[in-house]
């Protein structure tokens, strides 16, 4: 019960993290920190005390695997992560050079 | 699982710093850190997997956020509405809590999964596809139309960020400020 509130107070990091900065790039890492946490929530729930990771072997019986199916769920949800990332960036740099800053304050005029 | 626990503590701390450093250099290493971090609690928690792909995907990140970083470090304001602005942010991370509070009581308890589909996963894994990782026969065999339907935003987000970067095509910007009706 412990670990899954530390994983919430990392999450609430990135919250904060995403609705109290000005700066896009700052907003960016809010929204990494947030996925992270939610990744390290599913693979936390799939955990099992004392068990194995969910590879069969031919010699031994391995007993007592952990859940392999929000595994394999988070497993793409990282690649997608670091796609949505690039995107975000990209948008960033490109607001960048029309503007000059990435303090969101002082974009202003959103013509097009 | 003292380890975890020390892991996670690491984190939040990485996370703070990375929130709360002024240089966004900094900022973006912080995040770095709690990104390896991330991955040493998957490999803790018996997911090698995840964390062999969190580690490759961690780096990428990095060398992308520090291509946008580098060399444009500028002051930003700080002043201006700074009380209502943390008011309604606190506000809305208690009333967060809160709710997610109230769900944590209706999980299973930390280290007893219900296992109810992944069962079946693990019996019949190696009969129904030859794959001794189930991990891996879960995303290339039992799910694979979910994995297919994953990869296709994969494929969105790559074409977005090629619509986005590229050049050609653009006009000058002497040129687009006479003729500003594209």
């Amino acid at each position: 019960m412990i670990i899954y509130l530390l994983c919430l107070m990392l999450f609430c990091c990135g919250l904060y993290c995403i609705l109290r900065k000005r700066n896009i790039i700052k907003i960016i890492l809010g929204i990494i920190i947030a996925e992270y946490a939610v990744n390290l929530f599913f693979i936390l729930v799939a955990y099992r005390m004392e068990g194995r990771s969910p590879i069969l072997s031919s010699e031994v019986e391995i007993v007592n695997m952990v859940d392999p199916l929000p595994q394999a769920l988070v497993l793409t949800s990282i690649v997608i992560g670091l796609a949505t990332t690039a995107l975000l960036v990209a948008l960033a740099m490109r607001i960048y050079e029309k503007y000059g800053t990435f303090d969101i304050t002082k974009i202003k005029e959103l013509k097009g | 699982m003292i380890e975890l626990y020390v892991l996670l503590v690491f984190m939040i701390i990485g996370a703070i710093i990375a929130i709360e450093m002024k240089d966004l250099l900094s900022a973006v290493i912080a995040v770095g850190a709690v990104g390896l971090g991330l991955s040493i609690v998957f490999l803790v928690l018996k997911a090698p997997d995840v964390a062999i792909t969190q580690l490759v995907v961690e780096m990428l990140c990095l060398i992308i956020l520090l291509r946008a970083t580098l060399k444009k470090d500028l002051p930003f304001s700080t002043t201006g509405r700074w009380l209502l602005n943390t008011l309604i942010t606190a506000g809305f991370i208690v009333v967060f809590l809160f709710v997610a509070i109230r769900a944590f009581k209706d999980l299973p308890e930390f280290g007893y999964p219900i296992m109810r589909v992944a069962n079946i996963y693990l019996k019949e894994g190696l009969v129904k596809t030859g794959a001794s990782n189930i991990v891996s026969s879960v995303i290339l065999d039992f799910r694979a139309y979910d994995t297919l339907g994953e990869t296709t935003v994969l494929f969105t987000a790559v074409i977005g960020v090629m619509a986005i970067v590229r050049r050609i095509g653009r006009k000058k910007k002497d040129e687009v400020v006479e003729e500003d009706d594209e």
